[in-house]
């Protein structure tokens, strides 16, 4: 029993007028497991994201965590029922601290926040706990800048702080390492690889070094297809893959 | 030792002048100056209670007018029918039945209206607000029970225990406290953790989807929450003026209440008061001028939109607050 | 039920809803293109109904004062345009409603100053004057047949305009992206204050012709803004076969509302009750309608595609 995938997207498709964005996509990430999906530009990476976090409905197919069908589910109950996603142009809220930004995460997790008399951000339990996770991404001297204040590569790693933060079991890390110098894209591989294992993640990636050396399998998507899964070194070897990309580039 | 920011001292000194000048004036003889204080911080309230959505929600709600309206006839339409019979159910000259029903019938109007409008977003909310409002204003317009456009005189004020709305030091005294208790109100919903949701949705709705919260639900209960305050202004308004007309609720009636929250600076606490404050000085001292005191008038407003960010409690704004 | 009122209203209804859209379609046309929410819009109809109403009385002649009045009135859009609405452009729509906002105070206290409190009326030619029998007993005055005329006449020319022209090509691409329509090598400023002229003489042209049976006054514009903008929101904002059909539907709901609502609330409640409420209702009519259509598509009938 404990085989079940925690995630399982089946024969899911999706079009924009003409254009088949997601085309029977089949799909699904074990517990704990790492995996990665690599394409061309406009495979439909992000759009299938997007179908599994909730932001788009598919117009065919299943999706369910934990055996639960979510196909339907709007996007704020799928973040409740433990999924979260980090986006490939950071979103954030620009105008709060990076505490705050992090303590909104924690907070969705305690409970109803329809709360109106303790002051938020007097609350020893979400700040310490938001804090945490602060520390943990490198944030912590600017912990009370207005996230505007932020760097791009520091914007970056507030998102994996806060997908952290909702301690959701499954994250939809929609391409991180994007804008990226070498050497913060080599500390948030570190990052990721000390993460595994404890979360299921579902990653999205341009940077093939971090791919390869992250990913349990990898799937890989051309024009809304998945043309393979395996192993990395599977994916190494085959054929079809070397075609489409020698194809493409 | 205490330790307070410029834009909490300018707060300090304007509600303590708000507190002492009025009732000085007219202890001097000067009832005018007290009519005008009396005026100005109700509006302050709605305008107030309007910021909590359009300056921390990021709801730009162009139809607030209809709830000053709706408040203001839930005290006239009762006194009505104390006087001159009929519609038993809530005939009376009870305050408490006239602030019940001001603020019930403010939070359903703002419930209904707001599940629908909110839905929407940018202009259609602007302009969906706009034409709610502008229905209550015809509903009353077309209602000749209670005059319809000629408006509905109040003979009778409301009786509230302890309080004798006749005399003008207890009225102002009333809306001065209430100016008071709503402020604390708004900024104890503004920093609690609803208000970082609300906040949070106003900066990233995406962002907060993908945390797990609904904005759409945040926003309609902020909705509300103001839609009902207003109505408690409306409430004090008919108390005050003693005459209701559906001209209260004219959508440019909610572009005034609009332009005092800009003016003042949104998302502040003190700013719709200032900008409350500023406006209703300045329409007594153009309009003393001149009949065309409306020109002068929209030509700053052009001017404040162009030129001032922040509005004006930005200005007091040090650097890194 | 008596057939030939029923006809006579459709045709006032008919008459209102294509006045309507003169107003909508040029805050749909400068929404569309422009992304500018303006307020001011209901003015500018007043500006067009207060200058075609000087010329008519001063030349004696409508026909001939709307001729003149036209241009006119595009000028002072395209003067608008210049002086505020340019400059409001790159800020946020909230900016837009107070700023125009402000524009509402400083057009109607100008007009105010010019034209008096009271209202000008605005006499016709004889021609135009009289009614006509359009069969058995339904009498209908000659001059709503003409602004029918007009206003069909001008609805067929924004179709061409949009569907055939190069104008009409950008505002089709939803051309409030700005820099699209700069690669296409079109000198954008001169384009934008053209059609916001545009709309202003759409909007001054419905004002010229309600004059001569409400009469030129300074409350006008409030008062049509909001019905414009309930238009444009069922329509779909930016999309002028929205504001077409929409404009019809608001004006031939409200217009029957009003005219029959009485008697139908009175089949099944007393005449006083049916008295009471059927003003009531009529009042909130295209309110609720415009609800419960967004209720359904909460973009309205024709959304915008890409926005």
């Amino acid at each position: 029993m404990t085989k079940l995938p925690l995630l399982q997207v089946a024969a899911l498709r999706k079009s924009f007028g003409g254009v088949v964005a997601t085309d029977d996509v089949h799909l699904d990430v074990n517990k704990g497991e790492l995996h990665a999906i690599i394409g061309p530009n406009g495979a439909g990476k992000t759009t299938l994201i997007s179908q599994l976090s909730g932001a788009l409905m598919p117009d065919k197919g299943s999706i369910s965590l934990d055996g639960v069908d979510i196909t339907s589910a709007p996007a704020y109950k799928r973040a409740r029922l433990g999924i979260t996603r980090s986006f490939q142009i950071t979103s954030l809220v620009m105008e709060m601290s990076v505490l705050d930004n992090v303590a909104l995460a924690v907070q969705a997790r305690k409970g109803s926040s329809f709360r109106f008399i303790k002051p938020a951000r007097k609350i020893a339990e979400i700040r310490d706990e938001a804090m945490t996770y602060v520390r943990k991404l490198g944030l912590r001297k600017r912990a009370h800048e207005p996230t505007s204040a932020l760097s791009h590569g520091e914007h970056r790693q507030m998102e994996i702080a806060i997908a952290l933060a909702s301690e959701a079991e499954l994250m939809l890390l929609d391409e991180p390492m994007a804008g990226l110098g070498p050497e913060e894209s080599r500390l948030l591989t570190d990052f990721l690889l000390e993460l595994k294992g404890s979360r299921s993640i579902l990653l999205i990636e341009h940077d093939m070094d971090a791919v390869f050396a992250l990913a349990d399998r990898i799937s890989v998507l051309v024009y809304g297809r998945i043309i393979a899964t395996g192993t990395p070194d599977e994916i190494r070897a085959n054929s079809d893959v070397r075609h489409a990309y020698l194809g493409e580039e | 030792m205490l330790k307070m920011n410029k834009t909490g001292w300018v707060t300090l000194i304007g509600m303590a002048a708000l507190a002492i000048l009025p009732p000085l004036l007219l202890l001097n003889g000067q009832a005018f100056y007290m009519d005008l204080a009396t005026r100005l911080v109700i509006l302050a309230i709605a305008a107030v209670s309007l910021n909590l959505i359009l300056g921390f929600g990021g709801l730009v709600s162009f139809g607030h007018a209809a709830f000053i309206g709706l408040g203001a006839y839930a005290v006239g339409i009762p006194a009505y029918h104390s006087m001159w019979g009929g519609f038993d159910l809530i005939a009376s000259s009870n305050g408490l039945l006239h602030l019940a029903l001001a603020v019930g019938v403010s939070a359903l109007f703002a419930l209904i209206t707001g599940a629908i409008s909110l839905r929407t977003k940018g202009v259609y909310f602007i302009m969906i607000t706009m034409a709610f409002g502008q229905m209550a204003f015809f509903l009353f317009q077309s209602l000749e029970a209670y005059n319809g456009d000629d408006g509905l005189t109040i003979d009778l004020r409301s009786e509230l225990p302890f309080l004798n709305l006749d005399e003008p030091m207890q009225l102002y005294a009333l809306s001065y406290g209430s100016l008071v208790l709503v402020m604390l109100l708004v900024r104890m919903i503004v920093n609690s953790r609803f208000g970082v949701v609300l906040q949070g949705s106003k900066g990233n709705a995406e962002r907060m989807v993908t945390l797990g919260y609904n904005p759409y639900v945040y926003r309609l209960t902020a909705y509300v929450i103001s839609g009902a305050i207003c109505g408690y202004a409306g409430f004090l308004l008919g108390n005050f003026t003693t005459f209701i007309s559906p001209d209260m609720m004219h959508w440019t009636r909610s572009g005034e209440l609009m332009f005092m929250v800009i003016l003042g600076g949104v998302s502040t606490m003190f700013g719709p008061v200032l900008g409350a404050s500023i406006f209703i000085l300045l329409e007594e001292v153009l309009s003393s001028f001149t009949t065309y005191w409306h020109l002068p008038f929209g030509l700053m407003l052009i001017g404040v939109v162009l030129f001032i960010r922040g509005g004006l409690m930005g200005l007091f704004k040090g650097k890194g607050e | 039920m008596d057939y030939t009122l029923l006809i006579v209203q459709m045709l006032n209804g008919l008459q209102l809803g294509l006045l309507l859209f003169l107003v909508a379609s040029g805050l749909t046309l400068v929404f569309g293109i422009l992304d500018f929410v303006n307020l001011a819009h209901g003015s500018i109809y007043m500006v067009g109904a207060f200058i075609c109403a000087s010329l008519t009385l001063w030349l004696g002649n409508f026909l001939l004062a709307v001729v003149i009045a036209l241009p006119l009135t595009g000028a002072v859009g395209y003067a608008i345009e210049v002086l505020v609405a340019r400059r409001l452009y790159d800020k946020d729509h909230l900016d837009h409603v107070l700023g125009t906002f402000g524009l509402i105070l400083v057009l109607d206290t100008l007009a105010h100053m010019i034209w008096g409190p009271a209202g000008i009326t605005v006499p016709l030619p004889a021609w135009l004057d009289g009614q006509v029998e359009i069969f058995d007993g339904a009498v209908i005055p000659t001059f709503r047949l003409l602004i029918i005329a007009v206003g069909l006449a001008v609805a067929g020319g924004l179709f061409w305009l949009v569907n055939y022209t190069k104008l009409g090509m950008l505002i089709r691409a939803g051309a409030s992206n700005r820099t699209m329509v700069a690669a296409l090598g079109v000198d954008i400023q001169t384009l934008f204050a053209l059609v916001f002229a545009l709309g202003a003489m759409l909007a001054g042209l419905a004002g010229m012709l309600i004059a001569p049976i409400t009469t030129a006054s300074i409350g006008m514009g409030g008062q049509i803004i909001i019905t414009a903008f309930v238009v444009i929101i069922i329509g779909g904002i930016g999309s002028m076969k929205g504001a077409f059909i929409a404009a019809l539907l608001v004006g031939v709901i409200d217009t029957m509302g009003r005219s029959f609502l009485d008697s139908g609330f009175a089949l099944f409640m007393s005449r006083d009750a049916a008295e009471t409420a059927a003003p009531a209702v009529s009042a909130m009519m295209i309110y609720i309608l415009m609800a419960a259509i967004l209720a359904f598509k909460p973009q309205g009938l024709f959304p915008p595609k890409v926005r």
